[in-house]
């Protein structure tokens, strides 16, 4: 049985984990940076690298200490490459490839988001083909997955991604950082009192949150002027079912045309227990979410497609880099190959 | 300039993109939903990118190939921030660069570009504010009727 440690670095977390097989976990440590990013409002790419740097030997520590193993007992790296954070990035790139190259491990470059999609697989198989839905701060995207690790992007976002659009309206309502996991809570106690478009309802598996996210902005601005006192709580649930309205229809929609046999949702906004609750509800066929503890960053997630790419003989070179910007698509693995 | 709908964002985006040099800068200034992914998509499309251009908001950078590559900046979530970011490069380099949001990163910003605001007007329709600096942009602006 393989045992991967993987590291995650590409944004807020330094995490670092030891994945034994399949779905034994030996730890999952994230350090997070969290409450620094609040006092700003948002991420800084520098403050996240120079954290990373701080704490990135004292997360391997405890996770080996954790896993009660030695790097001797790891069959290989996994790091994430891309996308993200360049600086972030960097810090556990530097951190994996010196592990790879001082104890001669092979090392494995894994796209974030196949790291976000193989979260699923830490609690049980994945059935191909499927749909994938991936919801985050920058992503939003379907991708149709007839086996393991080849990926089709089918839709994505024309301009704002979901968890975006969800953090900036939550700037908009005064909300304190991340503002999605409150505009959730919020939403539950709302009710559905104002009209809000319902973005890009069309037969495309494109999604646009852009508009949806202006017209909360003119709503409060009108208010405002007309001295009207806007319910947070109502325009929170008003926002919430649009939002998540579009994305459940077109993802019902798809995994009806491409015919697969399950759904599975990816990323930190599968957090989202609105997008839960009402996808599993609507969804006539299997829809899989990552457990609560990996829909945000993690290197869990990291590990579990590493350990796909491992078995498969997917290795990186030494010179591996990062990149900010990356294809999903290309990360397909062709058996054939 | 007034742009009524947003495909004239888009048609002026791309008359921005098809004028650009190598190295060139161009930011955007305005509010949230003013319209600057939008008119970025359309400096994309003159640039002979292919690929969708979403949002760079939380990544802070996203880059494209078109005939010269495109670098495409959001400072929004860099409000505050006074260390050094490691963009000094890409703005040196031969790529075009959009950055939305420069005021939070104005003490980084090269001087010479071409500075646009995005009024949102009443009717939704946008007017345009464009202000060159240096030869190059003045120039670009004579170019481009702005």
């Amino acid at each position: 049985m393989s045992i991967i440690l993987a590291i995650e670095s590409s944004c807020d977390e330094m995490s670092i984990a030891i994945l034994k097989g399949k779905r034994e976990l030996l730890c999952n440590i994230v350090a997070s940076q969290i409450d620094t990013h609040r006092l700003f409002g948002g991420v800084v790419p520098e403050i996240a690298s120079r954290m990373h740097v701080e704490c990135v030997s004292t997360v391997l520590k405890t996770a080996l200490q954790e896993a009660k193993i030695t790097m001797e007992d790891v069959d290989a790296i996994a790091i994430t490459k891309g996308p993200g954070l360049v600086g972030s990035l960097h810090v556990g790139m530097q951190a994996a490839k010196t592990l790879a190259l001082a104890y001669h491990k092979p090392l494995i470059g894994v796209h974030h988001i196949a790291g976000h999609i193989y979260a699923n697989e830490l609690v049980e198989d994945i059935e191909y083909p499927c749909l994938c839905l991936v919801v985050s701060g920058g992503h939003s995207e379907l991708v149709y997955m007839k086996e393991a690790f080849s990926f089709e992007v089918i839709g994505q976002t024309l301009d704002d991604a979901i968890g975006e659009a969800y953090d900036k309206v939550g700037r908009v309502l005064n909300l304190p950082y991340p503002g999605g996991p409150v505009i959730d809570r919020m939403a539950k106690e709302g009710t559905h009192r104002y009209k809000l478009p319902l973005p890009l309802n069309d037969d495309s598996y494109n999604f646009s949150f852009s508009g949806l996210k202006s017209a909360v902005i003119n709503l409060t601005h009108n208010a405002a002027q007309r001295g009207e006192e806007i319910i947070p709580e109502d325009l929170a649930c008003s926002f919430q079912n649009v939002a998540l309205d579009v994305l459940i229809n077109k993802t019902i929609k798809a995994a009806s045309e491409y015919n697969v046999k399950e759904i599975i949702v990816a990323g930190g906004v599968s957090a989202n227990r609105g997008l839960r609750e009402k996808l599993t509800e609507r969804s006539p066929i299997k829809v899989l979410f990552p457990p609560m503890a990996y829909c945000t960053d993690n290197a869990a997630m990291i590990a579990s497609a590493g350990r796909i790419m491992f078995e498969k003989g997917v290795l990186s070179e030494l010179d591996l880099s990062v990149k900010p910007s990356f294809d999903l698509e290309g990360e397909s693995i062709h058996e054939s190959n | 300039m007034i742009l009524k709908t947003e495909q004239d964002l888009i048609d002026f985006g791309e008359q921005i993109g098809k004028a650009l040099f190598p190295g060139a800068l161009i930011t955007l200034k305005g509010d949230l939903g003013a319209g600057k992914t939008t008119l970025t998509k359309g400096i994309g499309k003159g640039l002979g990118v292919t690929k969708i251009i979403n949002s760079p908001t939380f990544t802070i950078m996203k880059e494209y190939q078109g005939e010269m590559m495109l670098h495409h900046f959001d400072a929004y979530r860099l409000e505050g921030e006074d260390s050094e970011l490691g963009f000094e490069e890409i703005f040196e380099g031969e790529g075009v660069c959009v950055v939305e949001w420069p005021q939070y990163i104005e003490h980084i910003l090269p001087e010479e570009r071409l500075d646009l605001v995005i009024y949102k007007c009443m009717d939704q329709g946008r007017e345009i504010l464009c202000t060159p600096f240096g030869e190059k942009y003045v120039t670009l602006a004579k170019e481009l009727e702005l």
